[in-house]
């Protein structure tokens, strides 16, 4: 099959790749990019595994063409933190111990941001509905909504006092 | 067991560092199996049986292998016919016919998703598109989809040459019957003033581990084989591999890759071989990895059950006897956890007469494979309703009714032996103290339950290796996959004994070349038996390194002591020295320091747990919400208290899961019918509240820091807990899992007619 | 003389008796005297020089890792149980 040439923003950074037409936004990110940190868990949309910000937006990567992608702005999990320092979230998935297995935590962290990005003060049903989308098989999601407000709260406080 | 360290004076354990893989799983930079790929790598898919019981006439797959870029075909045909025969391996057994025809059917199709022909090709659309173009001709053949259909007289036979001891030279559908015995079951019931005798159905339910099942087979030209895979388990595919195609086991490594959930269901072979099998043929690197509707059609489930259990107990409430009988589907070849269920299904308490039935059935749906505390959830769905029946009618508190028959020290299990130290009384009492369970639970609708479960935990084969680097920073090597945490823990009891930081201890899980046998990470096993394993071996580098003082100063190495992280010589004055500065000097004094032990753990400690949930049932709909939740778990001793409640919690929200919404729903030709992660509905982030822990610590005397083992038995109490609270909410037993909302919704619809008197027939 | 409780669907080749005393050092040596008493026990129990996988057998209330080899005292309680598959 014919590839197609996209140039995209990943990252912060300008990127340019072929793909095949067929080819999910999600298989170009681990097989055509490397980019192996957002999982597949279903390809059906249902388990929020391959999340990734799509113009700031929670898209399941699954569920997007790889050509799709062309002039818009793809944030993965390997975008998170800044050089080596780990996001507040990362920061505090790690501290609440919010992982087991850790397959689901690209996609949660993803989520999370996505609603931290507009509601720093978001209240424990806000949260559970915000991550509805993205399954978790280990935790039973306790820890991982205790590490999203933690998260807010410290950056609730960083903008507060700056 | 000795132990040189008492419980006031750990200094690690107990406390909750960051886990030692996290950041790498933060970041997306650890690697799970799906992640690894290597040059010239071919990529493998499936055929799989759309029938669910047929005979395979022809297979004709000509026109695939015609497919430009298709490298390979195989079928059952492919397979050494394997020896019928249940066969050790590990501590595991196997039967490598079943075995093999599970990867890849040889005469008959047993489930819808039986895996028929496997392809490679360059890439996974062209190896799809080949499969297609496979042409297989079957004789479909009736199926068999309930433990009732299997067993009546004239089933359909799965296979016609399995016999049980029972039944003798006949075929049948029965592939084990088990008896479990104590005192005299008739008398019991006579002495008992009310008795309760209910019929149980459970569905088969998945493991739902969020990452599918994967492989990357490498041959070589001299014979040796390199798999990377997610697996519980890298011994047993080694093993399981080398059975399934008649190949030495040392000719095998398997590279177990970060894994994405397993809960027993990544403790056999699906993918593996089969993409070995592609590599041998094709010459180059194969990679296979299923999707979604692969791992719910064709990966092992737990059994759906058929359970009726009759128990009888006094006015007070004392347990007099117990009738229990069950059968298990076992999926469609032989191997349910039914075995386990009798030995759990009452097991928290001491009953003096007892008869329980056992019956491992297999039926044309998936293999089962181990979930979770296998088999006991299904039993105890069964036999804590019963009980929490008894306590309604002696008019006695739930728990109380659990205290007043629970297992204590010396009490023998229903099965066999006393016990030794354990913790179930002090789970209910836990619970009991609790306020949650002290708090007043009001409105319409809404009601609390509450249940316990058992379950063994493991000991099996264990090495660990514990390497002293020149700086005194340390790492342990074990084969152990982390599943949950575990490198955290096994880098905590080295840090522990050695007197480091927990941040100096590397924690390494490596392949099957580079460690000894390692048992499968299940069982709860890991941090007990492998853990017990990194203790000895830490051990053995600290007396190493006292050696090594002991030369330094030339002293006598009785001369030398350890405390505080630090080596005295108790005879002269020399300065004393850590174990950075110990480990300096090392290459003058011998070399390097590497401890090692192995064990085959004994001294298991069993797990209890207890559970209580608060339900508002919606009547309209038949929908249930969980309210609030508390478990109370006996850890033994939690090394990692985070990653202890991590287990409860866990363990808790799937078996909320069983108990509402999941399972496998065939139709009449026995086709799966929900086969994405939107139809098998399991618990999302909405449906559950905070799920509180209580960590019970009653220590095992059988380890030298008291661990039990934390990884199963919190999903075993859920069910019944949540059919006693759906009673108490809207007052009706519930005795099919899941109580989905259409099924609760028909239970009160019935309840209320049968009030009304009107009898009138119900839609819907 | 070790105790032995012998399997319900064992007793009928025993007997009807649920508890046997017998001599022995290793769990070998108590299954070869069962059988000498209570011929078939043997075949109900092994498969060739080894326990069946079916079956576990646990010594003074614990799973016996070395099977066969396991070694009894002389007050030691023996109990063979239905393995536990999986985990």
């Amino acid at each position: 099959m014919r590839k197609v040439a996209v140039q995209t923003t990943l990252n912060g950074e300008p990127v340019e790749f072929l793909c095949e037409p067929r080819q999910s936004l999600l298989e170009v990110l681990r097989d055509v990019l490397n980019l192996t940190g957002t999982k597949e868990g279903c390809l059906t949309g249902d388990c929020g595994a391959c999340s990734v910000l799509f113009d700031g937006r929670v898209v399941c990567s699954c569920l997007v063409l790889g050509v799709e992608a062309q002039g818009a702005q793809i944030q993965t999990v390997e975008g998170l933190a800044h050089g080596n320092e780990l996001s507040v979230l990362q920061r505090k998935f790690l501290e609440h111990a919010a992982l087991q297995c850790g397959i689901c935590t690209p996609g949660f962290l993803i989520a999370a941001k996505a609603l931290l990005d507009h509601n720093l003060n978001p209240s424990e049903s806000e949260v559970r509905y915000a991550l509805a989308g993205n399954l978790c098989r280990c935790t039973g999601y306790d820890k991982i909504v205790r590490a999203v407000m933690d998260a807010a709260k410290e950056m609730r406080e960083r903008e507060a006092y700056g | 067991m000795g132990s040189h360290t008492t419980e006031s004076s750990f200094r690690v354990i107990g406390t909750r560092p960051i886990r030692h893989d996290g950041v790498e799983k933060v970041t997306g930079r650890a690697k799970y199996g799906a992640d690894y790929y290597v040059a010239g790598m071919l990529h493998g898919k499936v055929l799989r049986s759309p029938h669910a019981h047929a005979r395979i006439k022809s297979i004709d797959f000509s026109r695939a292998l015609a497919l430009p870029g298709v490298k390979a075909v195989v079928t059952g045909k492919d397979l050494p016919e394997g020896e019928n025969k249940t066969v050790p391996l590990g501590e595991m057994t196997v039967n490598p016919r079943y075995l093999g025809q599970n990867i890849l059917a040889r005469d008959k199709v047993l489930y819808y998703g039986h895996a028929v022909a496997a392809v490679a090709a360059i890439s996974p659309h062209i190896a799809e598109q080949a499969l297609e173009l496979i042409e297989v001709d079957y004789e479909v053949l009736p199926p068999v989809l309930s433990v009732e259909q299997a067993m009546a007289e004239g089933a359909p036979i799965l296979h016609p040459d399995l016999r049980n001891e029972e039944l003798g030279d006949v075929p049948t559908n029965v592939a084990k019957h088990v008896v479990l015995t104590r005192g005299d079951v008739e008398a019991g019931f006579r002495e008992a003033h009310f008795i309760v005798e209910r019929e149980f159905r459970t569905s088969m339910v998945h493991q739902g581990y969020i990452e599918p099942h994967n492989a990357l087979a490498i041959y070589n030209a001299d014979g040796k084989a390199t798999i990377y895979c997610s697996t519980q388990g890298p011994f047993e595919v080694r093993g399981m591999s080398a059975a399934v195609l008649g190949l030495p086991v040392g000719s095998i490594k398997v590279v177990p890759a970060e894994i994405g959930g397993g809960f027993g269901g990544k403790t056999t072979v699906y993918l593996e071989p089969l993409a070995l099998l592609l590599a041998m043929k094709t010459g180059q690197p194969v990679k296979m990895v299923m999707t979604r509707s692969e791992v719910l059609r064709a990966t092992g489930p737990t059994s759906g059950s058929l359970i009726r259990v009759k128990m009888g107990c006094t006015k007070e409430g004392k347990i007099t006897a117990a009738k229990i009988w069950m059968a298990y589907e076992a999926g469609a070849f032989p191997g349910s956890p039914v075995g386990a269920a009798t030995m759990t299904v009452l097991a928290p308490y001491a009953i003096p007469n007892v008869q329980i039935d056992g019956y491992d059935v297999v039926v044309n749906k998936p293999k089962t494979a181990a979930y979770r505390a296998p088999g006991a959830t299904n039993a105890a769905f069964a036999a804590e309703t019963v009980i929490d029946e008894l306590a309604e009618l002696c008019g006695i508190d739930p728990l109380d009714i659990r205290i007043l028959n629970g297992a204590r020290e010396g009490t023998p299990h229903p099965a066999g032996p006393p016990y030794r130290r354990i913790g179930f009384i002090e789970t209910c009492e836990a619970i009991k103290a609790s306020e949650h369970y002290r708090s007043n639970l009001e409105g319409p609708n809404r009601g609390r339950g509450v249940a316990s479960g058992f379950w063994f935990n493991a000991g099996m084969q264990s090495a660990a290796v514990v390497n002293i680097h020149l700086d005194g920073t340390a790492s342990v090597v074990t084969g152990s996959p982390d599943i949950g945490g575990t490198r955290a823990a096994c880098a905590m009891i080295a840090a522990e004994v050695l007197g480091l930081n927990v941040e100096d201890v590397r924690p390494v899980v490596t392949d099957t070349d580079s460690i000894g046998h390692t048992d499968v990470t299940g069982g709860s096993r890991v941090t007990f038996a492998t853990g017990m394993a990194v203790f000895r071996a830490a051990e053995d580098a600290l007396a190493q390194l006292k050696e090594r003082a002991a030369k330094l100063w030339e002293c006598k190495v009785e001369e030398v002591e350890f405390r505080d992280g630090k080596f005295y010589c108790k005879t002269n004055n020399a300065t004393p020295l850590s174990v950075s500065e110990l480990a300096k000097r090392l290459p003058r004094l011998g070399g390097p320091v590497t401890g090692r032990a192995t064990v085959n753990a004994r001294g298991v400690g069993p797990s209890f747990a207890t559970c209580c949930i608060d339900v508002e049932v919606d009547p309209e709909t038949g929908r249930v919400q969980i309210l609030r939740c508390t478990v109370a778990q006996d850890a033994g001793r939690a090394i990692h208290p985070a990653y202890v409640e991590g287990q409860m919690q866990g363990g808790t929200a799937q078996g909320i899961g069983w108990a509402l919404n999941e399972e496998y729903i065939y139709d009449s030709d026995g086709h799966l019918m929900n086969s994405t992660l939107l139809d098998y509905r399991m618990p999302t982030c909405p449906d559950l509240p905070m799920i509180e822990t209580i960590i019970v610590e009653v220590p095992n005397p059988g380890h030298p820091l008291g661990v039990r083992g934390v990884g199963e038995v919190s999903i075993v109490p859920p069910p019944a807990a949540i059919a006693n609270a759906v009673y108490r909410a809207v007052g009706v037993r519930m005795t099919e899992l899941p109580m989905s909302p259409a099924r609760l919704w028909k239970a009160i619809a019935q309840k209320e007619s049968t009030r009304s008197g009107l009898g009138r027939a119900q839609h819907g | 003389m070790a105790n032995v409780h012998i399997p319900t669907q064992m007793r009928q080749l025993c007997g009807g008796q649920e508890l046997v005393k017998i001599p022995g050092k290793t769990v070998r040596e108590l299954i070869e005297e069962l059988e000498h008493r209570f011929p078939g026990v043997k075949n109900y129990l092994l498969d060739g020089n080894d326990l069946r996988p079916s079956i576990a057998v646990w010594v003074d209330g614990e799973l016996a890792p070395a099977g066969l080899l396991e070694t009894v005292g002389p007050e030691s309680e023996v109990h063979f149980m239905p393995a536990i598959g999986g985990g």
